[in-house]
C-alpha cells in the first residue's frame, strides 16, 4: 500500500486558521469589557459636572436672623420674611400633609390618612403623638412649619431647647439666666446655619423610618450619612458625594420620588431629551443604553431595572428589620415586660412590640414593577387566609413600563378585624396606647375611633407583607450581580419572575430529556455496531492487523 | 474475499477540507458553550460562554454564505442530490455486510464522493438542520430587535427550544459521524482523506490524474 505524498502546507494552513478562529473568540469578548468609561457613565459625569452652585447669600449675616428666638414660630416668621412663598409651597407637599392623594370614595392614601404598614401600622390620623417626631412642624401641624428640620446644618432638639429656654429665661436666678443665654446661642447658631438639605437632614427621618436606624427600607440607614463609594457609588464621600436632592430633584419644595401609588416618574427620559426632567431615574443621567456598545447589558434595560444588577444586596452596614410579629407581643418575664437582644445587636423581642427578625447583606427579592404600588388602607377588605400584601408592586411582563426590580420585603403579623375583614390600626403611644396598656382591645378600639372606621371588637392576627423598592446603595461596577446569578436553572435570583423566557433558567425540560435519549441512543448504537465489527472481525479489522 | 489493489484519488479540495474542519471547530465550540448556557456544566463561565457562542455563531453564519457560494459555483451541489438508488444496498451493508468484511457497495468517486445514505444525511444537515440552527440562533441573538424586524409577539421560548432540539440533533449526528469515519477500509482512512484530500479506493475507480498533479505542483512551491 502506497503512502500518499500529501502536502504538509495544507495541514498547517488549516490548523493555523482554526487556531486563529478559536483564539479570536475570547479575545473579542475582552475588548468590550476593557472600555475605561462606559457611555452612560460618561454622560452622567457630564451632567453633574457643575456640582458647586454659587450661593449669593450667607444666612449667618442675614439681618432677619440677628435676633433672639423665644419659640419656633419666631424662626419660621424670620424665614418667611424673605422666602415669602416657601410656607405656602411647603404646605402643599406630602412632607407636610402626609397625604398622598384622596380617591373618589374619600379614601386617603398617606400616613395621616387611611394608609397602613406592617411596622407601627398607623399614625391613627395624628392621634399617635409619637409619630410627630418625624413631622417637619414645630410640634405637629398645629404649631407651624419648622424650616430648620430640612435646612439647618446644625439641627438641635428643638422642643427640648425651647422648653428649657423658656423655663430658664423666666427665672430670676442669674445662673439659670446664663443657661438660658447659652441655649439661645445654640438656637441662633442652628437658625443661621442654613443651606439646602444634606443627607443628614433627610436621613434624620428617612434613615430612621419605623422608629430606628435602618428599620424600614434596608437601603436607607445612617451608614449613608457618610458612606464610602463601595457602599453607595453616588453618595460616597470619596466619590461624587451626592446629597439626596441631587437625584430627588426639588421644585417649589416638591421633592421628586414615589408617593404611594403614584410613580416617581412616569417615563424614563434622559436630560438630553428633557433638561428639566427630574433626575429621579437612572436613565435621567445615564441614558437607557449606558453600557459599552455591543454589551449585552444594554439589551437588558427594556426588561431589567438598573438596580437589579447594580445593587446586589442591601443593609450592608446597618441591619434592617425583616419581619415583625405583633401576635407575640405581651409576654412577661417575672411579671414584667422585657427585651431580648439578638446576635446583630438588635432587639429581637420586646414585650410591647413582639417578635422581630433582622438581617444584614440581604439579597433583594425581585418583581415586575412599573413604578406604581398598590397600598392597602384601613378601609380595604382583605383575605385573611392568604398573606395580605399591605403594599405590592404593580406591573407584569407585558407592561412596557415595567422592569424586573429589586425589593426589600418586610413580613409581618398584625391585627385584623375578624368580622369586617379589614386590617386594624391600633393606637400604640399615649395613655390609651398598647405600649402603655398592653391591652389590644383598648388599643384597637381607640385606634379605630381615631381613624373614624368601625371595629367589630373581634380581632386576630394575619400574615402580611410590605415592600420597599431597593434603589440606594448602588455598588461600583465591579460588584454587580453576575449573569449566572439569574441565568441558572435552580434557585436563581429571578426564580420567581414570570412572563419572560430566561436563558439558562427556562431550558425546555422535555426537549432536554428527549435530546439526551437521542444522544445516548446514538452512542449506544455506535458502540454496539463497533463491538459487532470487532467480534465478527469485519470491515476495518483486517487492514489494521496487516 | 480478496481485497483489491488500492489507489489514491484526490477527493476533497483544499477549501472543502478547510470548511469541514472550520465547521468542526465551530460546532464543537457552539455545542460546548451552548450546553454551558443551559447550565449543564461550568467551563468558561456563563458570560464568556454567551460571548463565545454569539461570536462563533455569527462567524459561522458568514462562513456558511461562502460555503453556499462554493457549493453552487463549483457544481458540488450535485453531490447532495438525494437518490433512492442503492440506498437499500448501503443500509444493508452497514447493517450486515460490514460485519462480514464486505467492501463498500458504493465506492467513492471524484464525482460521487457521498454514498446515497451520506447524500441524504448531508443534505438534511446542510439544507435543514444547519440553517434551522443558524436562523433560530440568529433570531435568538437578535431578540431585542424583534419589534424592529416586525416579529412582535414571536415566542423566544419556542425559538430557544427549537435551537436546543437542533443542538441535540447535531450532537447525535456528531457521535454517529465520528463513528462512521472509522468504517473505511482502515480505521483512519476517512479521517486521513479529510485532512489530506486523498482517499484510498480500490483500483479501477476512475482517477483524475490532473487533479493529483495540480495539487502536488501547487504545494511544492
Amino acid at each position: 500500500m502506497k503512502k500518499t505524498n500529501w502536502p504538509s502546507c495544507t495541514r498547517i494552513l488549516i490548523f493555523g486558521l482554526l487556531l486563529a478562529a478559536i483564539a479570536a473568540s475570547p479575545g473579542w469578548a475582552a475588548v468590550a469589557d476593557e472600555d475605561p468609561m462606559a457611555p452612560g457613565r460618561k454622560l452622567a459625569r457630564q451632567a453633574v459636572k457643575a456640582l458647586e452652585t454659587g450661593a449669593t447669600i450667607d444666612h449667618g449675616k442675614h439681618t432677619a436672623l440677628q435676633k433672639e428666638f423665644a419659640d419656633g414660630q419666631a424662626i419660621t416668621a424670620a424665614c418667611i420674611s424673605c422666602h415669602s412663598e416657601a410656607a405656602d409651597q411647603f404646605k402643599q407637599t406630602i412632607h407636610w400633609s402626609w397625604i398622598g392623594s384622596t380617591d373618589a370614595n374619600g379614601k386617603q392614601l398617606g400616613k395621616a390618612g387611611d394608609s397602613l404598614n406592617n411596622f407601627c401600622i398607623s399614625t391613627n390620623k395624628g392621634a399617635d403623638k409619637s409619630c410627630n417626631a418625624c413631622h417637619p412642624g414645630w410640634d405637629g401641624k398645629a404649631e407651624g412649619i419648622n424650616c430648620l428640620t430640612c435646612h439647618s446644618r446644625k439641627p438641635i432638639n428643638w422642643s427640648e431647647a425651647f422648653e428649657d429656654y423658656q423655663a430658664f429665661a423666666a427665672s430670676d436666678d442669674p445662673s439659670e439666666k446664663e443657661i438660658a443665654t447659652e441655649i439661645q446661642a445654640e438656637i441662633q447658631t442652628a437658625a443661621r446655619s442654613i443651606g439646602r438639605p444634606t443627607r443628614a437632614n433627610c436621613g434624620e427621618c428617612h434613615f430612621k423610618g419605623g422608629g430606628g436606624d435602618g428599620v424600614k427600607h434596608g437601603d436607607l440607614d445612617t451608614s449613608l450619612a457618610k458612606p464610602n463609594k463601595k457602599l453607595d457609588v453616588h453618595m460616597g464621600v470619596d466619590g461624587q458625594n451626592f446629597d439626596c436632592t441631587r437625584c430627588h430633584t426639588t421644585v417649589r419644595h416638591h421633592v421628586a420620588g414615589r408617593i404611594y401609588s403614584k410613580p416617581a416618574a412616569t417615563d424614563r427620559k434622559s436630560l438630553i431629551e428633557d433638561d428639566l426632567t427630574p433626575k429621579i431615574t437612572c436613565v435621567s443621567c445615564h441614558s437607557s443604553t449606558p453600557h459599552a456598545a455591543g454589551h449585552k447589558a444594554n439589551d437588558h434595560t427594556d426588561k431589567v431595572a438598573c438596580q437589579s444588577c447594580h445593587i446586589p444586596d442591601f443593609a450592608r452596614v446597618v441591619p434592617t428589620k425583616m419581619s415583625w410579629d405583633w401576635s407575640r407581643a405581651g409576654k412577661l418575664k417575672n411579671g414584667k415586660p422585657y427585651k431580648v437582644k439578638g446576635p446583630l445587636g438588635t432587639i429581637d423581642y420586646m414585650t410591647i412590640k413582639g417578635q422581630m427578625t433582622w438581617a444584614k447583606n440581604v439579597k433583594p427579592e425581585y418583581a415586575w414593577f412599573n413604578g406604581s404600588m398598590t397600598t392597602l388602607t384601613v378601609k380595604d377588605p382583605i383575605d385573611p387566609t392568604t398573606v395580605v400584601p399591605v403594599t405590592a408592586p404593580v406591573g407584569n411582563a407585558t407592561d412596557p413600563n415595567a422592569r424586573i426590580y429589586p425589593f426589600k420585603v418586610h413580613r409581618g403579623k398584625q391585627p385584623y378585624d375578624k368580622v369586617h375583614k379589614t386590617l386594624l390600626a391600633p393606637l400604640l403611644s399615649g395613655k390609651d396606647g398598647y405600649w402603655s396598656t398592653r391591652d389590644w382591645q383598648r388599643a384597637l378600639t381607640k385606634g379605630q375611633q381615631a381613624m373614624q372606621v368601625p371595629y367589630s371588637g373581634e380581632f386576630d392576627f394575619v400574615a402580611t407583607s410590605y415592600v420597599f423598592p431597593t434603589t440606594h446603595m448602588v455598588t461600583p461596577k465591579d460588584n454587580t450581580v453576575a449573569c449566572i446569578e439569574c441565568h441558572v436553572s435552580a434557585n436563581g435570583r429571578l426564580a420567581a419572575i414570570e412572563g419572560v423566557y430566561l436563558p439558562g433558567r427556562d431550558t425546555n425540560k422535555t426537549v432536554t430529556f428527549l435530546g439526551w435519549i437521542a444522544v445516548l441512543g446514538s452512542l449506544a448504537g455506535v458502540c454496539f455496531h463497533g463491538l459487532g465489527r470487532l467480534i465478527t472481525n469485519g470491515n476495518g479489522k483486517k487492514e489494521r492487523a496487516s | 474475499m480478496t481485497p483489491s489493489k488500492m489507489v489514491n484519488i484526490y477527493l476533497y479540495t483544499r477549501y472543502e477540507r478547510f470548511w469541514h474542519w472550520l465547521q468542526t471547530a465551530f460546532i464543537l465550540l457552539l455545542l460546548v458553550t451552548g450546553f454551558e448556557i443551559t447550565g449543564l456544566f461550568t467551563l468558561f463561565g456563563f458570560e464568556t460562554a454567551v460571548e463565545i457562542h454569539n461570536f462563533v455563531g455569527l462567524a459561522w453564519l458568514i462562513a456558511f454564505a461562502f460555503f453556499v457560494f462554493w457549493v453552487f459555483t463549483t457544481g458540488e451541489w450535485k453531490q447532495y442530490i438525494p437518490t433512492s438508488k442503492k440506498i437499500v444496498t448501503v443500509v444493508r451493508y452497514y447493517a450486515y455486510g460490514i460485519f462480514r468484511g464486505e467492501p463498500h457497495p458504493v465506492p467513492k468517486r471524484r464525482d460521487a464522493k457521498h454514498n446515497p445514505l451520506q447524500r441524504l444525511v448531508y443534505l438534511t444537515l446542510a439544507a435543514v438542520l444547519l440553517p434551522v440552527q443558524m436562523i433560530t440562533g440568529f433570531l435568538y441573538w437578535g431578540y431585542n430587535s424583534w419589534p424592529a424586524w416586525g416579529l412582535d409577539g414571536w415566542s423566544l421560548s419556542l425559538i430557544a427550544t427549537i435551537h436546543l432540539a437542533g443542538a441535540f440533533a447535531l450532537l447525535s449526528f456528531l457521535i454517529v459521524h465520528v463513528y462512521m469515519i472509522t468504517t473505511g477500509h482502515t480505521i483512519t482512512a476517512h479521517t486521513r482523506a479529510m485532512i489530506t484530500g486523498w482517499e484510498e479506493v480500490a483500483e479501477g475507480t476512475p482517477v483524475e490524474e490532473w487533479e493529483k498533479a495540480h495539487e502536488r505542483k501547487y504545494c511544492d512551491t
